[in-house]
């Protein structure tokens, strides 16, 4: 049978009528009791076994399908007393305000009514948006008529009370009126009236808004658990349409029986409560039902509602099979292609392979090793779709039975294409395929170097991991998600996989001019990077054989490349404007040599746009990248290793006369603050334009601080040993900068909160150490000591307060931009880049004429430019000097 | 009736060129581009600029901005009623 082809062409909501509810139901729910004494649901109950099959192998009496296929079928409650729907108290408002109480008819003079049925058929078709504003026009101005021009009754005004409580203002007095009033007067409203109110009477008449039959949902929406214990516990909706139930039915007795009006009202009351709170538990000014143990029950709105809702949790966003998670942790040995496997995950993951001639034997061995020994096969699918289960198989004999036609769900091994993937997945980076590698041990393994797309740590992160089932995906994920061709990164067309801290502080220290190696160091280094070839000429021959890093980096390069470029440590008493300068902090790279220059984060590190690495990919391809990334930055963490790197506490230790300096500097700033304090308190301080004289006053003490510890910073990065390891490590961007040092070495600086110095706190003084409106540096947060000397406890206090703004800012702008974020994506998830160079929604709305207006892919531009000239020219024409 | 304007907009530096153009070459443009008017985005003749360059309903507006990508660009507005 070849199924007929259907679309979806639309789809309409409205509201059910009472007779569609009854048309649906198959039983009327008449008693609150769920199970007789034996435990057997009972007929005309909330669990009447009519409403739908649950336990396997029960046969549904309504449809006769199994639990499997039965899809579950509505009863409904007979409600005794309508009662208004919450969902729509809104709406009756509306329509209470605009109708006539005694006629119906819309508040509008006829003239004027027909005019708006003519305009509202005109707009419909073409433009739907604009009909909904006529309907908020119509309704602002019936609402004001207060006599009705049909039949001339006088209207009075209608007061809404949230959620559900309409009343009359009458001359007599403010009347309540009960929903069976208001779904009289509803239904009283003719269909015409109702279209220009926003209805469309044949899905939604008013007066279905007031409920007089509730629909009770399907079994299968409230599924009763049994606990370990044998106790059953019934759902939340369950037990809320029970005390419905129970309320209507008391009702009824009540009506039977002519009870007194005040005890009718007040079951009424009840069974509205219990409705609406059925409908949504999180209503305004009710309270909230609960559960016997006190927690909130949960209303059909909550089950829709929010995160964790069938929309967002659910429907946008699912939890998938064939997909793993654990925590990450670095191993420099394998490619950035690569990711590390734990043996115990490659066993549960499975890709299902067909059996061929090719690889029968391989097959056979796999079902023989079985689903607990690595590498084997969990399941195994035999021609006819029937799926074994080799946990309790005669393995022995299915590897025989094998045969082409068969599949075999066998355990991941190496060489097989996951998705790896880091949450938040910010941008395209944060999910890149990776080639299996099994390894013993319960973590995943990742190259550092992949680290900052994903921006991961090892600080106990945890990653996902999802396999790709079919050959399609798996060849796209190779293809196309592979992590080499995502080095360059599409944000600005710079090279986002690199290295950090250890690669890059051992860059720079293999190819600093002070490095000479001895031929067991030379093979040392290359056969960590598994370099295959010749070693070079020694740079030095005589007294003894020397090689340079710079020789051994050369050793990488492809021997038609050239680059010139500052280093990063080219700054301060370091510079270098060209190659001819003895700081050796200019890159000089001419056919393939490194001739002069040291290798630190500019050259190496991730995230550096236009440095030599973003240079050496976009002209040699990510084959040749991944060959560098793999081969050439393992040297620098090998020696690091053998030269050793560390920190210590002498390392930002100042001399004493260097620490005279920075008192001087200070007291200076200081005495420049007291003066500023008294030019203020006598008045002959100007106000900057646009400040007041407190302002100002600020202003110039910030600035007057901060450029003492400008100074602080000059002389703390003269007087430090520039080769010292802290040192290197902010010279190169390994880690740290000059700020850091400074706050270890000479002072903390300024504390801040709200970018002003701290001041808040006891009246007119921060702490009560001070006195009462001192505005000198000290009791406003200015830190005067360092972290190699220690702080006063005072200080301490500054720098806690301030610690914890960064802290609170970190945690406001993660979910704010998160926010964003979700938005931004929710607009541009579907727009795309058409063959003609547009963008488009998928509608074929114009977005853009070219993509960004310069039709330029950033992930293949030179740093967001189309094309480098000077580097196009100097390809051509060959090197320049 | 809008009162006397202050100053015309149309001289303010961060108000691109706007013209309105001839129902040909309309035509032309919208061919080229492949799309119909209403799939153009949209610019409201309340807009202040549409007011200023008298244009009407239907009619379709080109616009030269200054772009930092590729110095000028073009960019087609559809003039809509509301």
């Amino acid at each position: 049978m070849i199924p007929e082809e259907k679309f979806i062409k639309g789809i309409k909501f409205g509201i059910l009528s009472p007779d569609y509810i009854r048309k649906m139901s198959v039983t009327a729910i008449v008693t609150s009791d769920l199970y007789d004494e034996d435990g057997r649901p009972i007929q005309g109950g909330l669990m009447d076994p009519r409403l739908g099959a649950i336990a396997p192998g029960q046969v549904c009496p309504t449809c006769g399908n199994d639990a499997k296929t039965c899809p579950g079928h509505f009863g409904h409650i007979e409600l005794a007393r309508p009662v208004i729907h919450v969902g729509f108290a809104k709406h009756i408002y509306d329509v209470l305000r605009t109708t006539c109480r005694r006629c119906g008819r819309l508040l509008l003079p006829e003239q004027e009514l027909a005019r708006y049925v003519r305009l509202l058929e005109r707009l419909r078709d073409k433009w739907p948006l604009l009909a909904n504003m006529l309907t908020i026009v119509v309704k602002r101005k019936a609402s004001k008529i207060m006599e009705c021009p049909h039949c001339g009754e006088k209207q009075f005004r209608i007061i809404f009370e949230k959620p559900y409580t309409f009343y009359e203002e009458r001359p007599e007095g403010r009347i309540q009126l009960n929903p069976f009033e208001i779904r009289e007067r509803l239904a009283r409203v003719p269909d015409d009236d109702a279209i220009l109110l926003g209805f469309d009477p044949q899905a939604a008449r008013p007066e279905w808004m007031v409920l007089t039959v509730l629909p009770v949902p399907p079994i299968q929406v409230r599924p009763s658990i049994v606990l370990e214990s044998g106790i059953r516990a019934e759902d939340d909706l369950t037990h809320k349409l029970a005390d419905i139930v129970r309320t209507n039915e008391r009702l009824r007795e009540l009506l039977d029986s002519g009870a007194p009006q005040k005890l009718i009202d007040d079951h009424w009351f009840l069974l509205q409560y219990h409705v609406a709170t059925y409908i949504d538990n999180e209503l305004p000014r009710i309270p909230v039902a609960r559960h016997r143990g006190g927690r909130p029950l949960k209303g059909v709105a909550q089950r829709l509602k929010g995160k964790e809702g069938r929309f967002r949790g659910n429907l946008s966003g699912k939890r998938v099979d064939y997909s793993a998670r654990t925590v990450i942790s670095p191993d420099p040995n394998i490619s950035i292609n690569e990711v590390g496997v734990p043996e115990e995950i490659a066993k549960i993951l499975t890709v299902r392979v067909p059996v061929t001639p090719w690889n029968i034997e391989e097959m056979r061995r796999y079902v023989l090793n079985g689903p607990n020994k690595w590498p084997g096969a969990n399941y195994v699918i035999s021609p006819d779709g029937r799926k074994m289960d080799l946990r309790y198989a005669d393995r022995k004999r299915i590897a025989e039975l094998l045969a082409p036609g068969w599949q075999v769900e066998r355990h991941l091994r190496d060489g097989d294409i996951v998705l790896f993937n880091r949450q938040p997945s910010l941008h395209r980076m944060s999910i890149m395929a990776h080639v299996v590698k099994v390894l013993p041990g319960r973590t995943f393994r990742l190259n550092l170097l992949v680290c900052p797309p994903y921006n991961a740590d090892f600080d106990g992160d945890e990653m996902n991991l999802h396999v790709p089932r079919t050959e399609e995906a798996q060849a796209e994920a190779r293809e196309l998600m592979l992590v080499q061709y995502h080095i360059l990164s599409p944000r600005y067309g710079g090279p986002i996989i690199g290295g950090v801290q250890d690669y890059v502080s051992g860059a720079y220290l293999l190819t600093s001019k002070a490095t000479l190696l001895s031929l067991e160091d030379v093979v040392d280094l290359l056969s960590a990077a598994g370099y295959k070839g010749e070693i070079p000429e020694p740079a030095i021959l005589s007294p003894k054989k020397r090689w340079t890093g710079k020789q051994l980096i050369s050793l990488f390069l492809p021997k038609t490349f050239n680059f010139r470029g500052k280093a990063r440590v080219s700054a301060g008493i370091f510079a270098c404007d060209s190659e001819w300068c003895w700081n050796d902090s200019f890159i000089l790279i001419k056919r393939g040599e490194l001739l002069t220059g040291v290798l630190d984060k500019k050259a190496v590190g991730a995230e550096q746009p236009e440095n030599m690495m973003h240079w050496l990919i976009k002209e040699y391809g990510s084959d040749y990248a991944k060959y560098v990334y793999d081969h050439m930055f393992k040297m620098f963490i090998r020696f690091i290793e053998k030269r050793g790197f560390t920190m210590t506490v002498d390392d930002v230790a100042l001399p004493p006369e260097a620490k005279e300096k920075v008192k001087s500097i200070l007291a200076e700033a200081e005495e420049k603050v007291r003066e500023t304090i008294r030019k203020y308190r006598e008045g002959g301080l100007e106000p900057v334009p646009g400040r007041t004289l407190e302002e100002t006053l600020e202003l110039e003490i910030l600035d007057v601080l901060s450029q003492a510890r400008k100074k602080v910073e000059d002389v703390v990065v003269n007087y430090l040993d520039p080769f010292n390891n802290v040192f290197i490590m902010a010279r190169t961007g390994a880690r740290g900068n000059e700020l850091n040092i400074t706050q270890m070495a000479a002072l903390l600086g300024q504390q801040s909160v709200r970018g002003e110095r701290i001041h808040r706190g006891y009246r007119g003084r921060y702490l009560p150490h001070f006195r009462k409106g001192d505005l000198s540096a000290a009791p406003r947060g200015f830190v005067y000591s360092n972290f190699y000397d220690g702080l006063s406890p005072i200080e301490v206090f500054f720098h806690a307060a301030g610690g914890r703004e960064g802290l609170v800012d970190t945690a406001v702008r993660t979910s704010q931009s998160g926010y964003m974020q979700r938005r931004l994506i929710n607009a541009l998830q579907d727009l795309r880049v058409e063959y003609d160079g547009t963008v488009r929604t998928p509608y074929g709305e114009l977005i853009q004429i070219r993509y960004g207006e310069d039709g330029v892919d950033p992930m293949k531009s030179s740093h967001g430019k189309a094309v480098n000239i000077e580097r196009a020219i100097e390809r051509v024409i060959g090197w320049r000097i | 009736m809008p009162k006397q304007r202050k100053f015309n907009i149309l001289e303010h530096e961060l108000v691109p060129k706007h013209e309105v153009l001839p129902p040909e070459e309309a035509a032309r443009i919208l061919k080229e581009l492949g799309v119909t008017p209403q799939q153009l985005p949209w610019l409201r003749v309340t807009d202040p600029v549409a007011r200023a360059i008298g244009a009407k309903p239907g009619d379709i507006v080109r616009i030269y901005r200054k772009s930092p990508t590729s110095g000028e660009t073009i960019a087609y507005r559809y003039v809509v009623g509301y």
